[in-house]
Protein backbone atom coordinates (compact mmCIF):
# COMPACT_ATOMS: atom_id res chain seq x y z
CA UNK A 1 0.00 0.00 0.00
CA UNK A 2 2.93 2.06 1.13
CA UNK A 3 4.53 1.98 -2.49
CA UNK A 4 1.09 2.59 -4.42
CA UNK A 5 0.66 6.06 -2.23
CA UNK A 6 4.11 6.53 -3.43
CA UNK A 7 3.30 6.34 -6.88
CA UNK A 8 0.02 8.23 -7.24
CA UNK A 9 2.32 11.28 -5.04
CA UNK A 10 5.04 11.27 -7.64
CA UNK A 11 2.51 11.46 -10.62
CA UNK A 12 0.23 14.17 -8.90
CA UNK A 13 3.38 15.78 -8.60
CA UNK A 14 4.23 15.75 -12.14
CA UNK A 15 1.83 16.63 -13.68
CA UNK A 16 1.95 19.82 -11.34
CA UNK A 17 5.45 20.24 -12.58
CA UNK A 18 4.47 19.93 -16.36
CA UNK A 19 1.49 22.43 -15.54
CA UNK A 20 4.02 24.92 -14.06
CA UNK A 21 6.19 24.49 -17.21
CA UNK A 22 3.23 25.11 -19.19
CA UNK A 23 2.44 28.23 -16.97
CA UNK A 24 6.18 29.29 -17.71
CA UNK A 25 6.21 29.17 -21.44
CA UNK A 26 3.10 30.92 -21.07
CA UNK A 27 4.60 34.12 -19.83
CA UNK A 28 7.16 34.28 -23.04
CA UNK A 29 3.54 34.30 -25.39
CA UNK A 30 3.27 37.83 -25.90
CA UNK A 31 7.02 38.69 -26.53
CA UNK A 32 7.29 35.59 -28.66
CA UNK A 33 4.33 36.70 -30.05
CA UNK A 34 4.93 40.06 -30.84
CA UNK A 35 8.61 38.56 -31.95
CA UNK A 36 6.86 36.19 -34.34
CA UNK A 37 4.12 39.12 -36.04
CA UNK A 38 6.38 41.56 -36.61
CA UNK A 39 10.26 40.07 -37.06
CA UNK A 40 9.45 36.60 -38.70
CA UNK A 41 6.41 37.09 -40.54
CA UNK A 42 7.37 40.12 -42.29
CA UNK A 43 11.20 38.86 -42.75
CA UNK A 44 9.19 35.62 -44.24
CA UNK A 45 7.58 37.59 -46.64
CA UNK A 46 10.15 39.81 -48.23
CA UNK A 47 12.11 36.30 -48.76
CA UNK A 48 9.33 35.06 -50.12
CA UNK A 49 9.12 38.63 -52.86
CA UNK A 50 12.57 38.04 -53.38
CA UNK A 51 11.63 35.53 -55.57
CA UNK A 52 9.10 37.21 -57.37
CA UNK A 53 9.94 38.57 -60.91
CA UNK A 54 8.59 42.04 -62.53
CA UNK A 55 5.50 39.77 -63.88
CA UNK A 56 4.62 38.50 -60.75
CA UNK A 57 6.01 35.10 -61.52
CA UNK A 58 8.41 33.07 -59.31
CA UNK A 59 12.21 34.15 -60.61
CA UNK A 60 15.61 34.21 -59.80
CA UNK A 61 15.60 38.08 -61.72
CA UNK A 62 16.49 39.73 -58.63
CA UNK A 63 19.16 37.82 -57.55
CA UNK A 64 20.92 37.92 -61.08
CA UNK A 65 20.04 41.54 -61.31
CA UNK A 66 22.05 41.82 -58.20
CA UNK A 67 25.33 39.19 -59.77
CA UNK A 68 24.94 41.19 -63.14
CA UNK A 69 24.82 44.82 -62.60
CA UNK A 70 28.08 46.57 -62.04
CA UNK A 71 26.02 49.04 -59.92
CA UNK A 72 25.42 46.50 -57.19
CA UNK A 73 28.56 45.00 -57.12
CA UNK A 74 30.00 48.62 -56.56
CA UNK A 75 27.41 48.63 -53.54
CA UNK A 76 28.82 45.15 -52.29
CA UNK A 77 32.43 46.75 -52.85
CA UNK A 78 31.84 50.15 -50.90
CA UNK A 79 29.80 48.18 -48.38
CA UNK A 80 32.55 45.92 -47.39
CA UNK A 81 35.21 48.27 -47.69
CA UNK A 82 33.78 50.83 -45.31
CA UNK A 83 32.73 48.78 -43.16
CA UNK A 84 36.67 47.03 -42.84
CA UNK A 85 38.25 49.82 -42.71
CA UNK A 86 35.99 50.72 -39.72
CA UNK A 87 37.10 48.14 -38.07
CA UNK A 88 40.53 48.36 -39.07
CA UNK A 89 40.85 51.83 -37.64
CA UNK A 90 38.60 50.63 -34.38
CA UNK A 91 41.06 48.67 -32.97
CA UNK A 92 43.76 50.97 -34.14
CA UNK A 93 42.11 53.64 -31.25
CA UNK A 94 40.11 51.00 -29.26
CA UNK A 95 43.16 49.07 -28.79
CA UNK A 96 45.00 51.13 -26.91
CA UNK A 97 42.60 52.43 -25.01
CA UNK A 98 41.16 49.24 -23.57
CA UNK A 99 44.94 47.95 -22.50
CA UNK A 100 45.07 51.47 -20.91
CA UNK A 101 41.95 51.23 -19.16
CA UNK A 102 43.34 47.67 -17.82
CA UNK A 103 46.11 48.66 -16.54
CA UNK A 104 45.04 51.27 -14.56
CA UNK A 105 43.15 50.97 -11.01
CA UNK A 106 39.48 50.06 -11.46
CA UNK A 107 38.48 53.21 -9.49
CA UNK A 108 40.56 55.79 -12.47
CA UNK A 109 39.01 53.23 -15.46
CA UNK A 110 35.48 53.38 -13.90
CA UNK A 111 35.94 57.16 -15.13
CA UNK A 112 37.20 55.74 -18.05
CA UNK A 113 34.49 54.21 -18.57
CA UNK A 114 31.87 57.50 -18.07
CA UNK A 115 33.96 58.80 -21.87
CA UNK A 116 33.31 55.37 -23.40
CA UNK A 117 29.67 55.44 -22.39
CA UNK A 118 28.98 59.22 -23.16
CA UNK A 119 29.16 59.29 -27.12
CA UNK A 120 27.37 55.75 -26.32
CA UNK A 121 24.33 57.14 -24.53
CA UNK A 122 24.20 60.27 -26.72
CA UNK A 123 21.89 60.06 -29.85
CA UNK A 124 23.57 58.75 -33.18
CA UNK A 125 21.99 61.32 -35.03
CA UNK A 126 23.56 63.92 -32.97
CA UNK A 127 26.74 62.58 -33.15
CA UNK A 128 26.49 62.68 -37.02
CA UNK A 129 25.56 66.16 -36.65
CA UNK A 130 28.13 67.00 -34.79
CA UNK A 131 30.91 65.43 -37.62
CA UNK A 132 28.67 67.48 -40.43
CA UNK A 133 29.66 71.08 -38.31
CA UNK A 134 33.04 69.86 -37.72
CA UNK A 135 34.35 68.44 -40.91
CA UNK A 136 32.27 71.27 -42.95
CA UNK A 137 34.37 73.41 -45.18
CA UNK A 138 34.34 76.56 -42.38
CA UNK A 139 34.30 73.68 -40.09
CA UNK A 140 36.32 73.92 -36.64
CA UNK A 141 38.96 71.49 -38.13
CA UNK A 142 39.33 73.38 -41.46
CA UNK A 143 39.55 76.26 -39.53
CA UNK A 144 42.54 75.21 -37.16
CA UNK A 145 44.41 73.44 -39.63
CA UNK A 146 44.20 76.96 -41.78
CA UNK A 147 45.16 79.04 -38.54
CA UNK A 148 47.93 76.65 -37.93
CA UNK A 149 49.07 77.10 -41.16
CA UNK A 150 48.89 73.07 -41.78
CA UNK A 151 46.56 73.64 -45.35
CA UNK A 152 46.01 76.57 -47.42
CA UNK A 153 42.73 75.88 -48.62
CA UNK A 154 40.23 74.31 -46.65
CA UNK A 155 39.77 69.95 -47.58
CA UNK A 156 36.87 68.34 -47.98
CA UNK A 157 35.50 66.15 -45.47
CA UNK A 158 31.82 65.41 -45.78
CA UNK A 159 30.04 64.13 -48.26
CA UNK A 160 32.75 61.19 -49.25
CA UNK A 161 34.00 58.59 -47.69
CA UNK A 162 36.60 60.20 -45.15
CA UNK A 163 33.67 61.69 -43.85
CA UNK A 164 31.55 58.37 -43.38
CA UNK A 165 34.71 56.83 -42.18
CA UNK A 166 35.57 59.57 -39.46
CA UNK A 167 31.70 59.23 -38.30
CA UNK A 168 31.62 55.21 -38.53
CA UNK A 169 34.86 55.06 -36.19
CA UNK A 170 33.67 57.82 -33.61
CA UNK A 171 30.00 55.87 -33.62
CA UNK A 172 31.53 52.03 -33.51
CA UNK A 173 34.41 53.09 -30.88
CA UNK A 174 32.67 51.64 -27.54
CA UNK A 175 31.08 48.85 -29.29
CA UNK A 176 35.08 47.27 -29.36
CA UNK A 177 35.90 48.72 -26.15
CA UNK A 178 33.49 47.50 -24.35
CA UNK A 179 33.74 43.95 -24.78
CA UNK A 180 37.85 44.33 -25.22
CA UNK A 181 37.99 45.51 -21.70
CA UNK A 182 35.74 43.01 -20.27
CA UNK A 183 38.11 40.49 -21.59
CA UNK A 184 41.55 42.41 -20.56
CA UNK A 185 40.02 42.39 -17.28
CA UNK A 186 39.67 39.06 -17.11
CA UNK A 187 43.54 38.13 -17.94
CA UNK A 188 45.10 37.07 -14.66
CA UNK A 189 48.04 39.64 -14.19
CA UNK A 190 50.39 36.66 -12.87
CA UNK A 191 50.65 35.77 -16.36
CA UNK A 192 52.56 38.86 -17.34
CA UNK A 193 54.13 38.55 -13.98
CA UNK A 194 55.64 35.12 -14.49
CA UNK A 195 56.66 36.27 -18.18
CA UNK A 196 58.29 39.22 -16.60
CA UNK A 197 60.40 37.77 -13.99
CA UNK A 198 61.21 34.73 -16.20
CA UNK A 199 63.31 37.54 -18.34
CA UNK A 200 61.02 38.67 -20.71
CA UNK A 201 61.02 42.40 -22.00
CA UNK A 202 57.93 44.23 -21.21
CA UNK A 203 57.55 44.36 -24.86
CA UNK A 204 58.01 40.76 -25.21
CA UNK A 205 55.38 40.07 -22.43
CA UNK A 206 52.86 41.71 -23.97
CA UNK A 207 53.33 40.33 -27.70
CA UNK A 208 53.50 36.74 -26.66
CA UNK A 209 51.21 36.65 -22.99
CA UNK A 210 48.46 39.49 -23.23
CA UNK A 211 48.03 39.92 -26.79
CA UNK A 212 47.05 36.19 -27.28
CA UNK A 213 45.09 36.07 -24.37
CA UNK A 214 43.09 39.30 -25.33
CA UNK A 215 42.29 37.96 -28.82
CA UNK A 216 39.33 36.60 -27.86
CA UNK A 217 37.96 40.05 -26.52
CA UNK A 218 39.45 41.44 -29.84
CA UNK A 219 37.50 39.29 -31.88
CA UNK A 220 34.36 39.45 -30.43
CA UNK A 221 34.15 43.42 -30.67
CA UNK A 222 35.78 43.60 -33.63
CA UNK A 223 32.94 41.05 -35.39
CA UNK A 224 30.15 43.35 -33.48
CA UNK A 225 31.32 46.39 -35.13
CA UNK A 226 31.98 44.58 -38.28
CA UNK A 227 28.42 43.40 -38.89
CA UNK A 228 26.60 46.73 -37.36
CA UNK A 229 29.09 48.65 -40.07
CA UNK A 230 27.09 46.28 -42.91
CA UNK A 231 23.69 46.93 -42.18
CA UNK A 232 24.86 51.01 -41.57
CA UNK A 233 22.53 53.40 -42.62
CA UNK A 234 21.97 57.27 -40.79
CA UNK A 235 25.70 58.30 -40.35
CA UNK A 236 26.82 57.21 -44.65
CA UNK A 237 23.43 58.80 -45.76
CA UNK A 238 24.34 62.37 -43.87
CA UNK A 239 28.46 62.10 -44.06
CA UNK A 240 28.36 60.86 -47.40
CA UNK A 241 25.95 63.16 -48.92
CA UNK A 242 24.52 60.58 -51.28
CA UNK A 243 27.80 59.72 -52.76
CA UNK A 244 28.75 57.03 -50.36
CA UNK A 245 26.11 54.00 -51.22
CA UNK A 246 25.72 51.07 -48.65
CA UNK A 247 23.90 47.82 -49.03
CA UNK A 248 20.78 49.61 -46.47
CA UNK A 249 20.42 52.88 -48.55
CA UNK A 250 20.02 51.09 -51.37
CA UNK A 251 17.59 48.85 -49.73
CA UNK A 252 15.82 52.09 -48.42
CA UNK A 253 15.95 53.66 -51.81
CA UNK A 254 14.98 50.88 -54.11
CA UNK A 255 11.69 50.96 -51.81
CA UNK A 256 11.48 54.96 -51.02
CA UNK A 257 12.25 56.16 -54.78
CA UNK A 258 11.54 52.76 -57.28
CA UNK A 259 9.12 51.12 -54.67
CA UNK A 260 10.26 47.71 -56.27
CA UNK A 261 10.28 45.40 -53.53
CA UNK A 262 11.71 42.71 -55.32
CA UNK A 263 15.19 44.28 -55.65
CA UNK A 264 14.69 45.84 -52.21
CA UNK A 265 14.14 42.42 -50.35
CA UNK A 266 17.19 40.43 -52.50
CA UNK A 267 19.30 42.47 -51.12
CA UNK A 268 18.12 42.43 -47.50
CA UNK A 269 18.32 38.77 -48.05
CA UNK A 270 22.28 39.22 -48.92
CA UNK A 271 22.71 41.12 -46.22
CA UNK A 272 20.67 39.22 -43.53
CA UNK A 273 22.65 35.82 -44.28
CA UNK A 274 25.77 37.64 -44.48
CA UNK A 275 25.11 39.32 -41.12
CA UNK A 276 23.90 36.11 -39.65
CA UNK A 277 26.81 33.81 -40.11
CA UNK A 278 29.15 36.23 -38.77
CA UNK A 279 26.73 36.65 -35.88
CA UNK A 280 27.08 32.65 -36.02
CA UNK A 281 30.45 32.60 -35.90
CA UNK A 282 30.83 35.23 -33.31
CA UNK A 283 28.23 33.39 -30.93
CA UNK A 284 31.02 30.15 -31.23
CA UNK A 285 33.71 32.75 -29.10
CA UNK A 286 31.73 34.92 -27.06
CA UNK A 287 28.00 34.41 -25.30
CA UNK A 288 24.94 35.65 -27.87
CA UNK A 289 24.18 38.45 -24.51
CA UNK A 290 27.39 39.93 -24.78
CA UNK A 291 27.53 40.71 -28.41
CA UNK A 292 23.46 41.98 -27.84
CA UNK A 293 25.27 45.45 -26.06
CA UNK A 294 24.27 47.31 -28.56
CA UNK A 295 23.10 50.06 -26.17
CA UNK B 1 60.23 64.64 -12.30
CA UNK B 2 60.38 61.87 -9.66
CA UNK B 3 56.85 61.03 -10.49
CA UNK B 4 58.04 59.53 -13.95
CA UNK B 5 59.74 57.00 -11.61
CA UNK B 6 56.64 55.62 -10.25
CA UNK B 7 56.11 52.03 -11.41
CA UNK B 8 52.97 51.77 -13.28
CA UNK B 9 52.49 48.16 -13.69
CA UNK B 10 52.99 45.10 -11.36
CA UNK B 11 56.19 43.97 -13.87
CA UNK B 12 57.66 47.25 -12.25
CA UNK B 13 57.44 49.41 -15.15
CA UNK B 14 58.03 53.27 -15.02
CA UNK B 15 55.78 55.93 -15.68
CA UNK B 16 58.45 57.40 -18.16
CA UNK B 17 58.23 53.92 -20.23
CA UNK B 18 54.99 54.05 -20.08
CA UNK B 19 53.84 57.72 -20.57
CA UNK B 20 53.23 57.28 -24.41
CA UNK B 21 50.31 55.25 -23.36
CA UNK B 22 48.90 57.55 -21.19
CA UNK B 23 48.65 59.97 -23.95
CA UNK B 24 47.63 58.12 -26.92
CA UNK B 25 44.85 57.49 -24.04
CA UNK B 26 43.50 60.69 -23.47
CA UNK B 27 44.13 61.83 -27.08
CA UNK B 28 41.13 58.96 -28.02
CA UNK B 29 39.33 59.65 -25.02
CA UNK B 30 39.09 63.46 -26.14
CA UNK B 31 38.16 62.18 -29.27
CA UNK B 32 35.68 60.03 -28.24
CA UNK B 33 34.04 62.72 -25.89
CA UNK B 34 34.37 66.23 -27.38
CA UNK B 35 32.93 66.02 -30.82
CA UNK B 36 29.49 65.28 -29.16
CA UNK B 37 29.64 67.78 -26.88
CA UNK B 38 30.81 71.17 -29.25
CA UNK B 39 27.52 71.39 -30.78
CA UNK B 40 26.38 72.24 -27.10
CA UNK B 41 28.17 76.08 -27.34
CA UNK B 42 27.65 76.33 -31.17
CA UNK B 43 23.84 76.06 -30.55
CA UNK B 44 24.26 79.74 -29.04
CA UNK B 45 25.89 80.89 -31.60
CA UNK B 46 23.54 83.84 -33.86
CA UNK B 47 25.21 83.06 -37.12
CA UNK B 48 23.71 80.55 -39.73
CA UNK B 49 27.26 79.30 -40.31
CA UNK B 50 27.58 77.84 -36.27
CA UNK B 51 30.95 79.25 -36.13
CA UNK B 52 33.05 78.02 -33.22
CA UNK B 53 33.88 79.93 -30.54
CA UNK B 54 30.53 82.04 -31.20
CA UNK B 55 31.21 85.42 -31.84
CA UNK B 56 27.61 86.45 -30.89
CA UNK B 57 25.96 84.76 -28.24
CA UNK B 58 22.03 84.63 -28.84
CA UNK B 59 19.05 82.08 -28.40
CA UNK B 60 17.56 82.28 -32.07
CA UNK B 61 17.76 78.80 -32.33
CA UNK B 62 15.95 77.61 -29.08
CA UNK B 63 13.29 79.98 -30.59
CA UNK B 64 13.37 78.18 -33.44
CA UNK B 65 12.73 75.02 -31.61
CA UNK B 66 10.55 76.38 -29.18
CA UNK B 67 8.28 78.52 -31.29
CA UNK B 68 7.76 76.42 -34.42
CA UNK B 69 4.19 76.26 -34.29
CA UNK B 70 4.21 79.60 -35.21
CA UNK B 71 6.20 79.57 -38.29
CA UNK B 72 3.84 78.94 -41.60
CA UNK B 73 4.05 75.68 -43.28
CA UNK B 74 7.04 74.37 -45.37
CA UNK B 75 8.78 74.50 -41.57
CA UNK B 76 9.29 72.03 -39.62
CA UNK B 77 7.21 71.99 -36.23
CA UNK B 78 9.89 70.58 -34.36
CA UNK B 79 7.46 71.00 -31.24
CA UNK B 80 4.84 68.11 -32.51
CA UNK B 81 7.46 65.70 -33.57
CA UNK B 82 8.75 66.65 -29.79
CA UNK B 83 5.36 65.72 -28.36
CA UNK B 84 4.95 62.26 -30.64
CA UNK B 85 8.64 61.34 -29.87
CA UNK B 86 8.10 61.57 -26.01
CA UNK B 87 4.38 60.15 -26.15
CA UNK B 88 5.70 57.16 -28.33
CA UNK B 89 8.87 57.03 -26.17
CA UNK B 90 6.57 56.94 -22.75
CA UNK B 91 4.42 54.26 -24.05
CA UNK B 92 7.28 52.39 -25.31
CA UNK B 93 7.89 52.00 -21.59
CA UNK B 94 5.17 50.47 -20.25
CA UNK B 95 4.58 47.72 -23.69
CA UNK B 96 8.39 46.47 -23.44
CA UNK B 97 8.89 46.64 -19.45
CA UNK B 98 6.76 44.24 -18.96
CA UNK B 99 6.98 41.90 -21.77
CA UNK B 100 10.53 42.04 -21.47
CA UNK B 101 9.89 41.21 -18.12
CA UNK B 102 7.70 38.03 -18.16
CA UNK B 103 9.71 36.40 -20.79
CA UNK B 104 12.88 36.58 -18.56
CA UNK B 105 10.36 35.42 -15.52
CA UNK B 106 9.76 32.82 -17.79
CA UNK B 107 12.63 32.00 -19.13
CA UNK B 108 14.85 32.03 -16.18
CA UNK B 109 12.94 29.19 -15.03
CA UNK B 110 12.39 27.56 -18.01
CA UNK B 111 14.59 24.72 -18.80
CA UNK B 112 17.87 24.65 -20.00
CA UNK B 113 17.16 23.13 -23.62
CA UNK B 114 14.09 25.61 -24.05
CA UNK B 115 16.33 28.12 -22.83
CA UNK B 116 18.82 27.97 -25.41
CA UNK B 117 16.30 27.74 -28.19
CA UNK B 118 14.31 30.91 -27.41
CA UNK B 119 16.16 33.06 -26.07
CA UNK B 120 18.29 33.45 -29.94
CA UNK B 121 14.53 33.98 -31.20
CA UNK B 122 13.77 36.44 -28.68
CA UNK B 123 17.14 39.06 -29.20
CA UNK B 124 16.76 38.67 -32.86
CA UNK B 125 15.35 42.01 -32.93
CA UNK B 126 18.79 42.90 -32.41
CA UNK B 127 20.39 41.03 -34.76
CA UNK B 128 18.36 41.43 -37.62
CA UNK B 129 19.98 44.90 -39.66
CA UNK B 130 17.28 47.23 -38.42
CA UNK B 131 16.57 48.24 -42.49
CA UNK B 132 15.06 45.21 -42.87
CA UNK B 133 12.75 45.44 -39.35
CA UNK B 134 11.87 48.62 -40.99
CA UNK B 135 10.99 47.60 -44.42
CA UNK B 136 8.96 44.61 -43.08
CA UNK B 137 7.00 46.30 -40.95
CA UNK B 138 6.45 48.83 -42.89
CA UNK B 139 4.75 46.25 -45.72
CA UNK B 140 2.81 44.96 -42.68
CA UNK B 141 1.54 47.92 -41.64
CA UNK B 142 0.34 48.66 -45.27
CA UNK B 143 -1.75 45.87 -44.79
CA UNK B 144 -3.38 46.80 -41.45
CA UNK B 145 -3.83 50.44 -42.23
CA UNK B 146 -0.90 51.01 -38.98
CA UNK B 147 1.35 53.30 -41.09
CA UNK B 148 1.59 56.98 -39.58
CA UNK B 149 0.32 55.69 -36.64
CA UNK B 150 0.70 55.83 -32.77
CA UNK B 151 0.48 52.33 -32.02
CA UNK B 152 2.68 51.41 -35.17
CA UNK B 153 5.49 53.61 -33.93
CA UNK B 154 4.87 51.52 -30.30
CA UNK B 155 4.84 48.09 -31.17
CA UNK B 156 7.97 49.33 -33.58
CA UNK B 157 10.04 50.95 -30.99
CA UNK B 158 8.91 48.01 -28.36
CA UNK B 159 10.23 45.15 -30.85
CA UNK B 160 13.58 47.02 -30.46
CA UNK B 161 13.87 48.11 -26.67
CA UNK B 162 12.16 44.33 -25.91
CA UNK B 163 15.78 42.70 -26.51
CA UNK B 164 17.50 45.03 -24.13
CA UNK B 165 14.94 44.64 -21.72
CA UNK B 166 15.34 40.86 -21.83
CA UNK B 167 19.07 41.12 -21.13
CA UNK B 168 18.81 43.11 -18.10
CA UNK B 169 16.12 41.45 -16.21
CA UNK B 170 17.71 38.28 -17.17
CA UNK B 171 20.76 38.98 -15.66
CA UNK B 172 19.17 40.48 -12.99
CA UNK B 173 17.38 37.58 -11.89
CA UNK B 174 20.58 35.58 -12.60
CA UNK B 175 21.82 37.51 -9.16
CA UNK B 176 17.91 36.35 -7.66
CA UNK B 177 17.93 33.06 -5.24
CA UNK B 178 14.93 31.66 -6.68
CA UNK B 179 14.11 29.21 -3.57
CA UNK B 180 12.94 33.00 -1.68
CA UNK B 181 10.03 32.22 -3.72
CA UNK B 182 9.76 28.73 -2.76
CA UNK B 183 9.56 29.49 1.01
CA UNK B 184 6.80 31.97 0.30
CA UNK B 185 5.12 29.46 -1.19
CA UNK B 186 5.46 26.54 1.08
CA UNK B 187 3.96 29.06 3.31
CA UNK B 188 0.93 29.71 1.33
CA UNK B 189 1.30 32.38 -1.09
CA UNK B 190 0.52 31.80 -4.95
CA UNK B 191 2.93 31.83 -7.15
CA UNK B 192 1.48 35.42 -8.72
CA UNK B 193 1.78 36.77 -4.82
CA UNK B 194 5.26 35.46 -4.32
CA UNK B 195 6.36 37.08 -7.12
CA UNK B 196 5.23 40.28 -6.77
CA UNK B 197 5.87 40.17 -2.77
CA UNK B 198 9.32 38.45 -2.47
CA UNK B 199 10.67 38.65 -6.30
CA UNK B 200 9.77 42.05 -7.62
CA UNK B 201 11.47 44.51 -5.04
CA UNK B 202 14.56 43.21 -5.34
CA UNK B 203 14.79 43.86 -9.02
CA UNK B 204 13.17 46.78 -8.47
CA UNK B 205 15.97 48.97 -9.67
CA UNK B 206 17.21 46.89 -12.42
CA UNK B 207 13.44 47.24 -13.84
CA UNK B 208 13.66 50.86 -13.69
CA UNK B 209 17.33 51.20 -15.78
CA UNK B 210 15.23 48.44 -18.08
CA UNK B 211 12.51 51.05 -18.01
CA UNK B 212 14.89 54.23 -19.01
CA UNK B 213 16.50 52.07 -21.56
CA UNK B 214 13.39 51.59 -23.65
CA UNK B 215 12.68 55.39 -23.29
CA UNK B 216 16.12 56.16 -24.95
CA UNK B 217 15.56 53.53 -27.37
CA UNK B 218 12.35 54.76 -28.60
CA UNK B 219 13.44 58.41 -28.17
CA UNK B 220 16.16 58.02 -30.50
CA UNK B 221 15.08 55.61 -32.66
CA UNK B 222 15.43 56.88 -36.46
CA UNK B 223 15.25 54.40 -39.20
CA UNK B 224 11.65 52.38 -38.13
CA UNK B 225 10.47 55.38 -37.66
CA UNK B 226 11.87 56.97 -41.29
CA UNK B 227 9.30 54.46 -42.48
CA UNK B 228 6.17 54.03 -40.39
CA UNK B 229 6.33 57.18 -39.28
CA UNK B 230 4.95 60.28 -40.99
CA UNK B 231 2.32 63.02 -41.50
CA UNK B 232 1.38 64.66 -38.19
CA UNK B 233 3.10 61.70 -36.78
CA UNK B 234 6.62 62.62 -37.56
CA UNK B 235 9.46 61.83 -34.43
CA UNK B 236 12.10 64.41 -33.66
CA UNK B 237 14.89 61.79 -34.89
CA UNK B 238 12.83 61.12 -37.95
CA UNK B 239 12.45 65.16 -38.93
CA UNK B 240 15.99 66.10 -37.62
CA UNK B 241 17.26 63.41 -40.14
CA UNK B 242 15.20 64.60 -42.93
CA UNK B 243 16.54 68.12 -42.56
CA UNK B 244 20.01 66.71 -42.16
CA UNK B 245 19.89 65.22 -45.56
CA UNK B 246 18.75 68.67 -47.03
CA UNK B 247 21.03 71.31 -45.43
CA UNK B 248 22.57 72.51 -42.03
CA UNK B 249 19.72 74.24 -40.26
CA UNK B 250 21.25 74.97 -36.76
CA UNK B 251 18.49 75.02 -34.76
CA UNK B 252 19.49 71.03 -35.19
CA UNK B 253 22.30 71.89 -32.42
CA UNK B 254 19.87 73.74 -30.41
CA UNK B 255 17.79 70.64 -30.59
CA UNK B 256 20.96 68.02 -30.29
CA UNK B 257 21.94 70.01 -27.34
CA UNK B 258 18.53 69.40 -25.15
CA UNK B 259 19.02 65.58 -26.83
CA UNK B 260 22.40 65.66 -25.05
CA UNK B 261 21.12 66.64 -21.86
CA UNK B 262 18.18 64.33 -21.88
CA UNK B 263 20.42 61.63 -22.77
CA UNK B 264 23.48 62.30 -20.26
CA UNK B 265 20.39 63.05 -17.94
CA UNK B 266 19.55 59.35 -18.22
CA UNK B 267 22.89 58.02 -18.00
CA UNK B 268 23.63 59.80 -14.94
CA UNK B 269 20.31 57.76 -13.62
CA UNK B 270 20.52 54.90 -14.79
CA UNK B 271 24.88 54.54 -13.49
CA UNK B 272 23.02 55.60 -9.59
CA UNK B 273 20.18 52.89 -10.23
CA UNK B 274 23.16 50.51 -10.69
CA UNK B 275 25.34 51.37 -8.23
CA UNK B 276 22.08 50.65 -5.74
CA UNK B 277 21.56 47.72 -7.14
CA UNK B 278 24.84 46.43 -6.44
CA UNK B 279 25.15 47.76 -2.62
CA UNK B 280 21.49 45.86 -2.60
Amino acid sequence: MAVLEHNINEVSLSRLEKRENYTFFGLTVPYLVLVGAMIVIPIGWLFFLSFIGRDGSFSFENYERMINSKAYLRIFLTTFKISLLTTFFCILLGYPLAYFMSQISRKWASLCMIGVLIPFWTSLLVRTYAWLVLLQKKGLINNIAIDLGIITEPIKFVHNTSGTLIGMVHIMLPFLILPLYANMRAIDSHCVKAASSLGATPVRAFWTVFFPLSIPGLLAGSLIVFVLCLGFYVTPAVLGGGRVIMAAMKISSNIELYFSWGAASALGVVLLVVTMIILFIASKLVSLDQLGQRR
Amino acid sequence: MGFLDRQVSDTQIKLRSRLWLYVISSIILFLLIVPSLIVIPMSFSDSQYLEFPPKNLSLRWYENYFFSWKVENGFNDWMAATRTSLLVAVLTIFVATPIGTLAAYGLTNSSARIRSILFPIMISPMMVPIILVAIGLFYFYVQFNMVNSIPGLVLGHSLVAMPLVLIIVLSALKNYDMNQEKVARSLGASRTRAFIEITLPQIKFSLVSAGLISFLTSFDEIIISLFVAGGDNSTITRSMFLALRDQIDPTIAAISTILIIISSGLLIASQMISGKTRSD
